[in-house]
């Protein structure tokens, strides 16, 4: 038994686990607060992984031609809501099923994004490490979470603004209620996929700040396997929180726990089943969907396009 | 009528021949943007797929799988099922195929048969938890079969760690260090050399199945209650389709065809796909190319065929394009561009009935 026990405490001590954790955890909710608005709105929004990539990709160069991160942050939010912009208007402009215009939008990016940076060849950096007075010396989680590079901090104030916005926001009501039924809100005067298309939007807008986040907050350099299906995870945490933001935050906040808990333990020297690990974000939402999909009920028109005068 | 069906046929061509050519418009100003020559990525793509001695028949034999997931991506559509995991139904098709095979061993083709089986059944059981959490539990298998895919492609790579599932013994593998057994000799499917291309016997299978599917699916009892299951699920209900058995059968069958997709690959796909070994990544996009395959020829078999081939071109051309010194990842883009265009004028006409719908109601009342 101390034989289980010993690695977990090592672990457990580690500061190195928070900070990763955070890292991983920042990047996640970035991605999954935006996923969440827009499935409120109605909308499974797959091309999450191509409004990240596009992100990192846009600050990349915005980084690499001005030599601001600023621009580069402001170039990476353009990047992703320009692919939220397709995504938008292709599925509630045109009709066209989401699932599709997200899927194509994956393989559409990954591959221009890999096309452009073999051509071009930019170069990224990463940005200043900001660290909070008193609050970041406080033992293991201080560094973590108070003493990281600026861009972290942005998630700080997007999270409880979100909240808001959907919640306590006129927007925000007509968004839910759009989600939930888009016939009757059509009914009541709004517009149903003008109402969904801005959700989107606001998914790329986040999904543009994560980008700008893993690339000048945590990596420091473009790989065409940045984001590497971790869109998806922010997509399960979403569904794992039962469409709720605290829910979501706290799925991106388990799972990454699982993948830091992974790096650590090989960077310790044990040996523990890596492939179990990668794949408990997507085992643990699928278990959580099974037990409590009686309870916790997704958006009743989730996924299903508003077209008038058709059921 | 008449006229109307023909400038039916006419705004038809019209619009995908516009939305076409500004997907390849866009290409090629991408390519030469970069400072790239458009004329030569075409005739290396042309090279690739058709015009190199044995390329065309490098492209139907990659179009094969393609179709098959294509076909059971319909399937499970018209029963109004959106299963989006079929790159992982395929993954682990191919798994158990090449698991069952080198643990039973049997002689030549009665083993090449198990293979393919074993590789439907693996996709199927991989569908099948999928089908199982939406009729039991209610969970969208929108989601089920997407997250799955992440769980199939670790699940392999534990596969991967150990000589008794799929890791090939340690004499086997020279300095890689995750690669299954070759499959003998006697245990592949032949591919019968025409015109100097080799065809693999998946091709001609791939296309009877195409035939079989299409019969099914519009010309018996069974095809027609899965398009009233996928048209609506009250009808249904009220003609007695049972909604569990019909779309669970469809859900099932859709993992099975990804599943022999996969086992296709492995036991006819040659150097193209992995060399008769499976290896780590051996899906290679084929899964989720032959969903957007299926949602390009708009639900439609036999249409899915050269939508299936075209796609398989660009994939089979992509590796002569390194050669002109543009990046190969260029047909990615190309692929995408595609898809979102041909999008657009069935979209764009969907609109436009309904607003005709609309004025010819107003104008009655």
């Amino acid at each position: 038994m101390s034989n289980l026990l010993n690695p977990i405490a090592d672990i457990l001590t580690s500061e190195t686990t928070y900070l990763n954790g955070a890292l991983f955890a920042a990047f996640l909710a970035f991605a999954a607060t935006g996923e969440w608005v827009a499935e409120r709105a109605g909308t499974i929004n797959i091309s999450i992984e191509a409004m990240l990539l596009n992100g990192a990709f846009a600050a990349l160069l915005g980084y690499n031609y001005s030599g601001s991160i600023i621009i580069g942050l402001i170039t990476a939010v353009l990047g992703a809501m320009l692919v939220a912009g397709i995504q938008a208007e292709m599925s509630h402009r045109l009709f066209a099923d989401q699932f599709v215009v997200g899927l194509t939008l994956n393989i559409l990016v990954l591959g221009l994004s890999g096309f452009l940076n073999n051509q071009i060849s930019p170069r990224a950096t990463l940005a200043g490490r900001w660290d909070v007075p008193l609050l970041s010396e406080i033992p293991l989680v201080g560094t973590a979470l108070f003493a990281q590079r600026w861009p972290f901090y942005l998630l700080y104030p997007l999270i409880p603004f979100s909240w808001w916005l959907v919640h306590r926001s006129r927007w925000g009501l007509e968004a839910r209620s759009v989600g939930e039924n888009p016939h009757a809100a059509d009914l009541t005067g709004i517009n149903v996929n003008k109402r969904r298309r801005q959700s989107i939007y606001y998914a790329g807008f986040t999904c543009g700040l994560g980008g700008a986040f893993i690339l000048f907050a945590h990596v420091g350099r473009f790989e065409n396997t940045i984001i590497g299906g971790r869109g998806f995870i922010a997509l399960a945490a979403v569904i794992f929180g039962g469409w709720t933001l605290r829910g979501s935050i706290l799925g991106c906040t388990i799972f990454a726990a699982a993948l830091s808990f992974r790096l650590s333990i090989q960077g310790l020297g044990y040996n523990l089943n890596s492939e179990l690990l990668q794949s408990l974000p997507f085992l643990l939402t699928i278990v959580v969907m099974a037990v409590f999909a009686k309870r916790v009920r997704a958006p009743a028109g989730l996924a299903r396009p508003f077209i008038r005068h058709t059921k | 009528m008449n006229t109307r069906v023909s400038s039916r046929l006419g705004e038809w061509l019209v619009l995908y021949s516009l939305s076409l050519f500004t997907a390849l418009l866009l290409s090629t100003l991408l390519v030469e943007a970069t400072g790239g020559d458009w004329r030569a990525v075409l005739n290396a793509l042309l090279d690739g797929s058709i015009r190199k001695p044995g390329r065309w028949g490098e492209t139907i034999s990659t179009a094969a799988p393609i179709l098959l997931v294509a076909l059971g991506t319909v399937i499970a559509t018209r029963a109004g099922l959106v299963n989006i995991g079929q790159e992982g139904q395929l993954y682990i098709g191919a798994a158990v195929g090449t698991f069952i095979g080198f643990l039973v061993g049997g002689p030549g083709a009665l083993n090449v048969v198990l293979i393919l089986g074993c590789g439907a059944l693996g996709g199927g059981i991989w569908a099948g938890f999928a089908a199982a959490l939406k009729y039991w539990r209610g969970v969208p298998e929108v989601l089920s079969t997407l997250l799955l895919v992440s769980v199939a492609s670790h699940a392999v790579a534990y596969g991967f760690r150990w000589d008794w599932l799929l890791l090939a013994p340690e004499a086997d593998r020279g300095n890689r260090n995750q690669v299954s057994e070759q499959l003998p000799l006697d245990n592949r499917l032949p591919r019968p050399n025409i015109f100097g291309n080799e065809i693999p016997l998946t091709v001609p299978i791939s296309v009877v199945i195409t035939l079989g599917v299409t019969l099914v699916l519009t010309r018996t009892i069974w095809g027609f209650r899965l398009k009233i299951l996928g048209r609506n699920k009250r009808t249904a209900q009220r003609v007695g389709v049972a909604e569990g058995k019909y779309g669970a059968t469809a859900l099932l069958l859709s993992g099975a065809f990804a599943g022999l997709a996969g086992a296709f690959m492995l036991t006819g796909g040659g150097y193209t796909f992995g060399n008769y070994q499976f290896v780590p990544g051996f899906a290679a996009n084929i899964g989720w190319t032959g969903l957007l395959v299926a949602l390009v020829a708009n639900e439609k078999p036999l249409a899915a065929v050269p939508v299936a081939v075209l796609f398989a071109g660009l994939r089979t051309g992509s590796g002569f394009v390194s050669s002109t010194g543009v990046e190969s990842r260029i047909t990615d883009v190309i692929a995408g561009l595609l898809v979102l265009s041909l999008l657009i004028p069935t979209a764009l006409m969907l609109l436009r009935d309904q607003r005709r719908f609309r004025t010819n109601m107003s104008e009655r009342v």
